[in-house]
């Protein structure tokens, strides 16, 4: 895969705060990759860095093959951007706010003209196009700004938590057309606070705490990574004494929850087989058999907890 | 198309100039400022000193009215823009920052012609008669764009609160009518107060717009279109650079 973001040793400081500190990676074509960080820890410094709207004190970005210093309009000719707060003109309508938008990416007005329509129609703002924006809800306003960065059908699509504080309709359409996009081959830089959202969209993590990157890989492998001690929840037809459990291959610790019991186990395969084995051997039956991943909320958590760099 | 060629960032240039009339000029508040503003200084003064002609105060008219109007709402676009965050879609766009501010200079320079026709309009109907027109309109294009940089470069403290910015313009913009030639003839004037009228590009303007209807003139007429030509050169490449400095400040 083709590298679309080159970040290495990116660097901001304000005054004597080091806002990002020396963070290097790669975004390669097709991804999703999601940049994870509690508030604070350098998240939209380092995507402002990245599409050129502010200079980097040391480092070097590489956007779609151009240096963001050295070439910014080319840069950002290829990507698009959507920030976390609505940025559209309130005084302008949605249509006037897109024919700027066309005109500052050196569109032809017919095919502007085309796009906005198409894009207003797929965004459900078709209607409303000649309303002031300042009229708009939160939703409408940000299905607009996506509506703005998707207009010279960009290869590349930076987005700041674009589904906060949204209705659940709004969350949707947005997930569901960055989903559709990436499927066409747009690569997807994604901010976000929401796990959720990140682990389902997301091929790939970066966690960012205190300006460091701290982690970086598939969710399920962070997931991975973090415990090294599994859970598993299991339960049977009939009674089953703890200490049985216990003593079983593989298996480190039995709790009981309800009618079912947790087993930690360091090895989650070799415990799965003792189990259905003691099934066997005893003749009780499994009813429920879970495996108990870590979510990457608790990734996060315990990568951005740490003690302090 | 080359996005970062001369061509095509002065095309969107002219995006950004369409942008700030719709949205800053074409206000009912911001028309009849530019209009009333000047008229009222110029009446003050027409009452207070009736042994100046009529032909040299309108004259002087027209220079405030090209100033003010010029000047009126530039230094306030950035601010107003890095308050509502569009300065931070802006900055994201693939045009440079001198093509931004390039823009805004061209918004500022079309209000102030357009508003300045009108003065002359009023002019020519009080019964002054127009000797060189074309002097007349070079001096108003040429001014026009040395006012538009000065109101660039009144925006350049990158604070994003307006009345910060509007306070600081007035500071500078009043004192500099007053040592213009437009209220006292500059052959009147004592020679520290020439010392600072020559430092005034309005002076240069005034000068010529009198020469254009009254056929009279305190510099030669070359030397008052080349100093506006100095000035507006200076204060174009001077805004230009730093606004480039202090535009990451202000986001």
């Amino acid at each position: 895969m083709t590298g679309v973001i080159h970040a290495s040793n990116l660097t901001k400081v304000f005054g004597s705060n080091t806002a990002v500190d020396h963070i290097s990676f790669d975004v390669s074509q097709g991804e999703i990759f999601g940049f994870l960080g509690p508030n604070g820890a350098g998240k939209t410094t380092t995507t402002r860095m990245l599409t050129g709207v502010i200079p980097l004190d040391t480092g070097i970005a590489t956007i779609l093959g151009h240096d963001i210093r050295s070439e910014p309009v080319l840069a950002k000719q290829g990507f698009g951007v959507v920030p976390e707060t609505s940025n559209a003109y309130t005084d302008l309508s949605a249509w006037q706010n897109l024919m700027l938008m066309g005109e500052l990416y050196g569109l032809p007005r017919a095919r502007a003209e085309q796009r906005s329509s198409d894009l207003l129609g797929m965004l459900g703002l078709l209607e409303r196009k000649d309303q002031k924006v300042q009229a708009y809800s939160k939703g409408m306003k940000q299905r607009l700004i996506l509506a703005i960065a998707l207009l010279h059908e960009p290869k590349l699509l930076f987005l700041d938590e674009p589904t906060s504080g949204l209705d659940v309709q709004s969350t949707q359409m947005i997930l569901s057309l960055l989903r559709d996009l990436n499927q066409q081959g747009t690569t997807i830089f994604l901010t976000t606070h929401n796990m959720e959202e990140a682990n389902r969209l997301c091929h790939r993590v970066g966690i960012i705490r205190s300006g460091k990157l701290v982690a970086i890989d598939a969710p399920e492998k962070l997931k991975t990574a973090i415990n090294r001690v599994h859970r598993i929840e299991v339960s049977f037809d009939r009674e089953i004494p703890g200490d049985a459990l216990a003593e079983l291959g593989g298996v480190r610790g039995v709790s009981r929850t309800g009618d079912k019991w947790q087993i930690t186990a360091d090895n989650q395969d070799a415990a799965i087989r003792s189990l259905m084995t003691f099934g066997q051997q005893n003749g009780a039956a499994i009813v429920t058999l879970n495996t108990l991943a870590p979510s990457l909320d608790e990734v996060f958590l315990r990568l951005t907890r740490e003690e302090k760099p | 198309m080359n996005p970062a060629g001369l061509t095509e960032q002065v095309r969107r240039s002219w995006a950004i100039a369409k942008k700030d009339i719709r949205i800053y000029y074409f206000k009912g508040p911001v028309l009849i400022f530019g209009v009333f503003m000047p008229v009222f200084l110029f009446l003050a003064f027409f009452m207070g000193s009736r042994q100046l002609p009529l032909s040299f105060l309108i004259s002087g008219l027209i220079g405030m009215t090209l100033f003010f109007t010029a000047t009126a709402v530039s230094p306030a676009i950035f601010p107003w823009e890095g308050q509502a965050k569009t300065l931070e879609r802006l900055a994201s766009c693939p045009i440079t920052i001198e093509a931004i501010v390039f823009g805004d200079m061209i918004a500022s320079l079309l209000f102030g012609i357009g508003i300045t026709v009108v003065t002359i309009i009023i002019g020519l109907a009080l019964g002054l008669s127009l000797l060189h027109g074309i002097t007349l309109l070079t001096a108003i294009f040429l001014a026009g764009c040395c006012f538009s940089a000065i109101g660039m470069l009144l925006a350049v403290p990158p604070t994003n609160v307006p009345s910060n910015i509007m306070m600081l313009s007035s500071l500078i913009k009043f004192p500099l009518v007053f040592i213009s030639g437009i209220f006292i003839p500059l052959e009147q004037m004592p020679s520290w107060g020439l010392v600072l009228a020559i430092c005034s590009p309005l002076t240069y303007f005034t000068d010529l717009v009198r020469y254009s209807f009254t056929d009279a003139h305190f510099f030669p007429v070359l030397i008052d279109i080349a100093m506006l030509g100095v000035f507006t050169l200076v204060f174009t490449v001077g805004t230009m650079y730093l606004h480039k400095r202090t535009m990451p400040r202000r986001i």
